[in-house]
Order: C-alpha cells, then structure tokens, then sequence
C-alpha cells in the first residue's frame, strides 16, 4: 500500500541519487513519497529500484540482473530515477547536456524540511537575491525585480521564464562591478526547474543549473543540484562549494516557511508583480490536480 | 480535544525577553509570534509570518523603528504591522492594506500577556505590586498546562529571606487551571509566588513565575537558582508523567485569508475625498517663523500606516480640505507630524490651521495615500526642499537615514529660523546642506552645481515653490538627468485650467459612455454616474486621480505627470486635465 495517493505524483519520474555518489554494485537506500527504497547500479550504468526489502541492505553487493519486483528506473542528466506509478516514456528534456564541452556535475544534495514546490519557488525567486545571497547573487540597494515574462507552454505542458534580469553584484570572476546578469528559467516538471544564466565563459552560451526534488515527505526533500555550466579553469570542488554556499543560504529560509505545503489558494499569500512566475507555478499545479506537497485551494 | 479557549489572557514572554532590538519567538495555543519592542517602548505582538511567502517574522530584522523580513526584506511598520516598502518594486508605494495580523499585547507584572480574542482585562495579581516584581526564568515543559498547574499546586519553595532554611510552609492562595498563587514562610520571611502556565501547544507549556519581592545582586541570582532547581525538578517529572500519555495532537493555527484585492497585484484602494480618520490634536508648535506644527494622535486604536511621502488630507472646522505631508520617520507610528505654512493670502486653509485649531481639537483626516514613493534602491539619493517643501522630503530622508542609505538633503530657505522640525533636522548630521538667503539667481546657480554630474542610480527629489521646482527640472534635464530619476511634487497647480472644451469619455471596464461639457471635470461627471473614484487636493497636484488612458489624445493641465508620462499620453488626473481628442477611452 502507497502512502502517497496522488495520481499525478505517482505517475512521475523521481530522482533518487546521483550516478557518481554511487558506488557500482553495491545496495543504496533511500526514501521517496515516504516509501522506502533500495536501488542500485551496475559497471555499465544501468540501475536497478526496488521497494526495500530485508535481504538486500544498505552496502550488501548486488547483482541487478537478479533483482526481481523492479520498480521503473532511469539514468538521466547524472541520476538514478524512479517512479511509484506510471511514468511518461521519457524524462523532459535539456538538450544542452549533450553538448560534449561542458563540465557536468552534481553540485550537492541536500535534505531539506519543507516540501518540493516550496523549494521549486525559492528557485525561481530572484527578489531574494539580495537578502539572503548577499553580495553574491545581489546587493542591497539594487533590489528591483526588473518585468519579465512568463508563459505556460501548452505543447511542452512546461512554465517558461524569460528576459529576466537581475543585478549580481560580482556579475563574473572577470568583471570588476557589478552588472544585470540574465535569467531564463523552465519548469518543465512540478518538481524540478532548470536555470540558464549568462556564461562568464562565452558570452554567446549560457550555464545550467538544475534543482531535481525528491519528496521524501509532503514535508520533507532531499534537493538534488545539478550543474552543466561552460568553466574550464575551475576545479570541481570550488565549484560546488560555490552552489552549496548558495543552498546553504537558502534552506535555513526554506525551513522556516509555514504553512511548509505551498498553498494554492490565491488568498493565502500576497503576491507582488515580481512573483509572476510563481503566481504561474501555483496556478499550473493547481490545473494538474496536484494534492501532494500542496494546500489545494478549496474547490 | 475541547477546542482551546481564546478569550483568556496569558503570559506569552518576559519583559526581559524583549532586549533591545531582538525578535522573540512566542507560541499560545499553537499559535507563533513575532514579539519585538520597537525604540520608542512598544510592544509589538504579530503572527510569526511574513504575509508575502510565508516566512517566519521572527528571524526578520529589528531595526528599532520596523520589522524586515530575512526574505524579500519587506518592511513593516511599528504597532499597525503594515507593509511600509517591498524592494523588489521600489518605485511602487505598497497598498498600504497590505498588514500583518497583530494581537493585542500589555506588559504587567513583568510578563507580556496576549490572547487572540481577550475579553476583559489582564488578571490583577492581588499581593504583587506592579514593578517591585522579580520575574523568574520561563520554564519550557512538554506536558500540557493543566497538568503543570496541577503539580504546582503541590511546588514547595523557600521563602526570598531564608534561602538556606529547609522548614517553609507553603500555603495555596490562589488556583486556576493555568495558574497557582502559593504563599512561604520561614522564621519571619514570607514570600508570594505567583505561576502562570502558558499553553504552548497541545503537549506544552512555559512556566512563568513573579515572585512578589525583587532582590538584588548575589541575594537574586540566589533566588533565581532556587527556583530553578525546583522547578527543573517539577518539570522532570511531569514530563516523565506526559511521556506515558498518548502524545495529544498539535493544535494547527488557522490563518487568515488575504484580502481578495490583495491576491491580485494590488492598486491603490479607491477612495473619495472621505475623513475617516478622527484624530487629536496633542500638540500644536511652532516649527520654525510662520510654521506651525501639529502632532495628531488617534481618537481610538492605531493610525493606519503611512509611507515616507504620504500626504492627509485634513477637513477644517472651516470646511476648507487641505493636504499635508507626513513628516514623522519610520516606525513613529503613535501619532502624524504635519507642518503648515502659513500662506500670507490664504484663503482659510492654513489661516484656520494657525488660529483657529488648538491642542485638544478633534480633526477629520483622511488615510494618509502615497502618491510621491521613494525608492530605496539608488545608489545616492538627492532631496532638494524649497522652504515648506521641506515635510514630504523629511520623512524620506529619515527612511533612508534609518537603513544607512546615501542621501543628501539640500534644504534652501530664507534663514536658519525658517529651517522647519530642527530637531529631526539635527539627527540627519551632515546629511543636511542647508542653502539659506539665496535670491532666484543664486538659487539656480546651485541647484546647477547640485545636479552636476548625472550618474546612473542617482535619483533625486524635489519638493518646493513652483518656480524652484520649474527651475530644478528644467536644470536636470539639461544635465542629462532622466525623467524616470527625476521625482517632484508641487504644493499646488498654478496653471490657468481650461476647462472650456466638451468632449465623450468611454469607461472601458464600467462599459459606460458619458459627456463632459466645458466647465465640469472629467472626476465630476464619472462620480455623479456611481464610478468610484479616488481624490485629494482636486487641482492636479497630488496624483491621487491618475488614471490609465487606452485612447484619445489627454489634454495634461496638471503639475504631477512628468514631461515624458505627459508625451506617452497614457496616464491622466481626471481632476483638471481633459481631452483633445472628441473621445477618451479611460481604464475604469
């Protein structure tokens, strides 16, 4: 018996782990929708999930081909994913992770007490900037949300954000001042966003920065971070820590959020014209039918 | 579980909790609070949510005068709890019903008491005199509070002057089902204690205890350690007892709805030359030679909030409506400072002001509206004031002052005992560059080198006679200064209003048609046609009858649209100005 009932949730593809934190062969454990689960890889990069089960524990080696009672199971943009229901065939799409000259990487994963969309509308907020990534990501007094736009994408079933701007105050490691840096942003899945920013390394490309949730709870994640980004000189950990600085900032905001579900009922929260994107999201989820993670507006 | 009873005072934090400028996190009943005491001593008790995402206010900023959220940095205003300035928007004057939920607060006995709906006054303490106190520590417990009250009825303690004695007799005065009055004595000493239960939650509670004798140094931590001990003990204990109960569930705080208005992006509220507000007048002063000062404080409850900029409107005994700005700096929220000039031919508007209104005099006044916001996101900020000019700029210079943003506030006037609020004038320190005795020409000169040098994130703001502000814009613009960064606001129109033309306008959301014929406004005819229409000063100066225009061509005869919002065409003040096409299309 499934402890989370919402079809649309279920149906969905979750990620679990990334490839490179997993040793091959060996038994991973974690929790999705409050499930547990065991799950594993093998040397050729397939995976294997299962519903946890006694004789296969954390760490014990493992021979995926002879694991029976699978559960769906995914390797995509450097992760493990499953599904507690019926998954589409394919995992949206970013077709910039192909692109043979970027350096791709799991930049962190994160637990986190608050629930996926809250975490997806922190991602997708730039007017925090300032406050919460001081004099990284922005810098009292530039706090303007400059307009942008915002569309559902009907054939994509995706929300996109663009000509978003905003003023980071050491826009590259190259420039000396300050400077608007631009933003795209894409939900393409209720719980995960993909962020393009301008490329301090090749002005005519833009870096990616994931964020795939895995509801471990309505009310807790574990935040995976995902990178593709266009930088030849750094070397892996700075740039990690770089992405853990900025989540670090963010998750003691996060947790303390109440209600932690998102609310979908318009009144329950003040919405500014900066918010557009978000006002977008809760509007999208609602249109879904989606109950898990979210205070559904009453009917 | 019976459903908490909500009417009843308790004690939710110690006065001593509330050190200056921090943000205490309180609970009654499931319930969060933001309680913070601003500079000037109030006791703010607030839902522990930022109304915007959600996030919890006590982790926000104290800054003595508001309270920032950590997020957004949305700023609320001392006592009303309303939204004075949201960044992400700085050009924008948020609705000022944008208001966090605020429950009521008294500090007695040491102890901040609230309740959601209190009836009745906070109990008096029969044996304890106000302010002679000792209030012990809060003791945080996981049981539930009747049962806390229950075991205190049993708590054995040492009377204040004998410590070391082991004998006391500790009779019960007193008992309820969250609080216990006991009595010890011991050779002589004698002291009463008093212990509220705080209903935290379900399953919790806080200890709050006043004893009715203070003591000092060594003798009260002496005291405070006594009962510490004890009362650790009693809490070991009924927590063992609790942890063999089934845990009781949590009580879930419900929430307040947002106004519906609110849930879109909000407009300035429609509102009509209404007084709603009663004020008194506290205090009348002489601000400065021909200014007279006047503090209004609220007949009853709060004042609404107001934003740096903000104007009233004040409705005369003589009839006459008049508007001023609001000088007070952020978070003065007990009452409004206005200046009035008095104007050598005014036509009984200032003139009532200064001789006819006194101390005690009860003023009809209208919500103060913030047609003239202040961004907070320029790197350097110019404020250029021409004698009375001098309020709107005060209050913004105060804001900026408050958040150690960049500023400079020129103010030229005719001497130093012209110079207005010189007490408010003084705590801006160098800040201030008073320009005094200059005639029109050496004025220009100033103003010239004043604006020099146009950099971008400069914004500046001019308030002051018509000639002055003419002067100044017309200076910045030939200095390269951007409309967009140039803010003014003039006291009155002085333009010649033609109001000769006739003309349809079509009310594109009211699906209305109507005829304007010379010698009505456009603000007359949609008003007597049951449109709602917002307005104050009614001569196209104050901003407050801006409209959206969709088509036709405005005839602009007011002084508050700026050169490049007069040539867009999109905006209008239905209060002076009128159409050069034969039909205007407006947003209403």
């Amino acid at each position: 018996m499934t402890k989370c009932t919402d079809r649309v949730v279920l149906d969905l593809w979750h990620p679990l782990q990334a490839i490179a934190e997993m040793p091959a062969g060996r038994v991973h454990e974690t929790v999705l929708l409050e499930e547990r689960l065991g799950f594993a890889r093998d040397e050729a990069g397939n995976a294997a999930v299962w519903r946890a089960r006694p004789d296969l524990r954390a760490d014990d080696a493992v021979d995926i081909a002879a694991v029976n009672d699978r559960l769906p199971a995914k390797v995509a943009y450097g992760y493990v994913w499953s599904s507690l229901g019926n998954p589409p065939a394919d995992i949206f799409p970013i077709p910039e992770f192909a692109e043979p000259d970027r350096r791709r990487l799991n930049a962190a994963t994160m637990g986190v007490n608050v629930s996926a969309p809250r975490a997806i509308e922190n991602f997708l907020d730039m007017g925090h900037f300032p406050y919460v990534h001081t004099d990284i990501l922005g810098a009292e007094p530039h706090t303007e949300v400059k307009e942008y736009d915002v569309e559902v994408s009907a054939d994509r079933d995706e929300i996109l954000a663009t000509r978003c701007r905003f003023f980071q105050p050491m826009a590259s490691t190259v420039s000396t001042g300050g400077a608007d840096v631009e933003y795209v942003y894409r939900v393409p899945h209720p719980f995960c966003s993909v962020l393009y920013k301008s490329s301090p390394a090749d002005e005519k490309r833009m870096d990616v920065i994931a964020i795939f949730i895995q509801p471990v709870d309505q009310e807790h994640i574990r935040a995976h971070m995902m990178l593709c980004v266009l930088d030849f000189d750094n070397e892996d950990k700075i740039i990690k820590r770089f992405q853990q600085t900025i989540f670090g900032q963010d998750k003691p905001i996060l947790e303390n959020q109440f209600p932690k579900r998102l609310p979908l009922d318009p009144r329950a929260e003040t919405p500014i014209r900066a918010d557009k994107s978000a006002i977008a999201y809760r509007r999208w989820l609602s249109q879904k039918g989606l109950t898990y993670g979210v205070i559904p507006a009453a009917a | 579980m019976p459903e908490p009873d909500r009417s009843r005072w308790h004690p939710i934090a110690a006065s001593h909790d509330l050190p200056f400028r921090h943000v205490y996190h309180a609970q009654l009943l499931g319930r969060e609070f933001a309680v913070w005491r601003a500079d000037d001593g109030y006791v703010n008790v607030w839902e522990n949510r930022c109304l915007h995402r959600g996030v919890r206010l006590s982790i926000g900023m104290n800054d003595g005068r508001e309270l920032k959220c950590q997020y957004h940095g949305w700023r609320y205003a001392n006592r009303t709890a309303g939204c004075t300035y949201i960044p992400a928007h700085p050009a924008d004057a948020p609705a000022r019903t944008i208001t966090n939920r605020t429950f009521p607060a008294v500090e007695r006995y040491g102890l901040v008491w609230s309740a959601e709906e209190p009836v009745g006054e906070v109990p008096a303490l029969a044996g304890v005199t106000e302010g002679r106190q000792l209030v012990l520590r809060g003791i945080p417990v996981n049981a539930a509070a009747e049962d806390v009250a229950e075991r205190l009825r049993s708590y054995r303690f040492q009377p204040n002057g004998a410590l070391d004695g082991k004998d006391a007799e500790v009779a019960l005065e007193a008992a309820s089902d969250t609080s216990v009055a006991l009595r010890s004595r011991e050779a002589g000493a004698d002291t009463l204690a008093v212990f509220f239960v705080q209903p935290v939650d379900a399953g919790r509670s806080v200890i709050r205890g006043v004893l009715d004798d203070d003591a000092e140094g060594p003798q009260r931590i002496a005291v405070m350690r006594h009962h510490n001990r004890l009362l650790s003990k009693l809490r070991d204990e009924a927590e063992r007892e609790a942890a063999g109960k089934p845990a009781p569930a949590s009580i879930e705080p419900v929430y307040e709805r947002v106004s519906a208005e609110l849930a879109e992006m909000p407009e300035v509220t429609p509102h009509g030359r209404k007084a709603a507000l009663r004020v008194e007048v506290a205090r009348k002063f002489a601000a400065a030679d021909g200014i007279a000062g006047f503090e209004l404080r609220p007949i009853k409850g709060l004042l609404p909030t107001f934003q740096p900029g903000a104007h009233i409107d004040v409705h005369m005994p003589n009839g006459e409506i008049r508007q001023y700005s609001i000088t007070n700096g952020p978070g003065e929220s007990a009452s409004y400072v206005i200046g009035v000039k008095l104007e050598p031919d005014s036509k009984g508007g200032s003139k009532c002001m200064h001789e006819t209104v006194r101390e005690g005099d009860v003023l009809a006044i209208s919500e103060p509206r913030n047609n003239f916001p202040l961004r907070r996101d320029a790197l350097k900020t110019l404020f250029i004031a021409g004698g009375i000019g001098i309020t709107p700029l005060l209050a913004m210079a105060q804001a900026l002052q408050n958040q150690r943003l960049a500023f400079e506030l020129h103010y030229f006037a005719q001497n130093e005992s012209q110079m207005a609020f010189r007490d408010r004038l003084a705590a801006l320190g160098s800040s201030l560059r008073p320009h005094l005795g200059l005639d029109p020409a050496a004025t220009g000169a100033e103003l010239r080198r004043l604006l020099h040098g146009y950099e971008a994130g400069r914004q500046v703001y001019l308030c002051g006679p018509g000639p002055m502000l003419e002067a100044a814009r017309s200076i910045a613009a030939e200095l390269g200064w951007p409309d967009s960064s140039v803010h003014f606001e003039y006291f009155k129109n002085t333009n010649t209003i033609d109001d000769s033309s006739s003309f349809e306008v079509a009310l594109a959301r009211s699906v209305m048609t109507l005829q304007v014929p010379a010698g009505r406004t456009i603000l007359e005819v949609i008003r007597e046609n049951g449109i709602e229409m917002p307005s104050s000063c009614e001569q196209g100066a104050c901003g407050t009858c801006l409209c959206t225009v969709i088509e036709g061509e405005p005839d602009h005869q007011d002084v508050y649209l700026n050169d490049a919002e007069r040539r867009a065409g999109t905006k209008i003040l239905t209060c002076v100005s009128r159409s050069k096409s034969p039909r205007l299309v407006l947003d209403l």
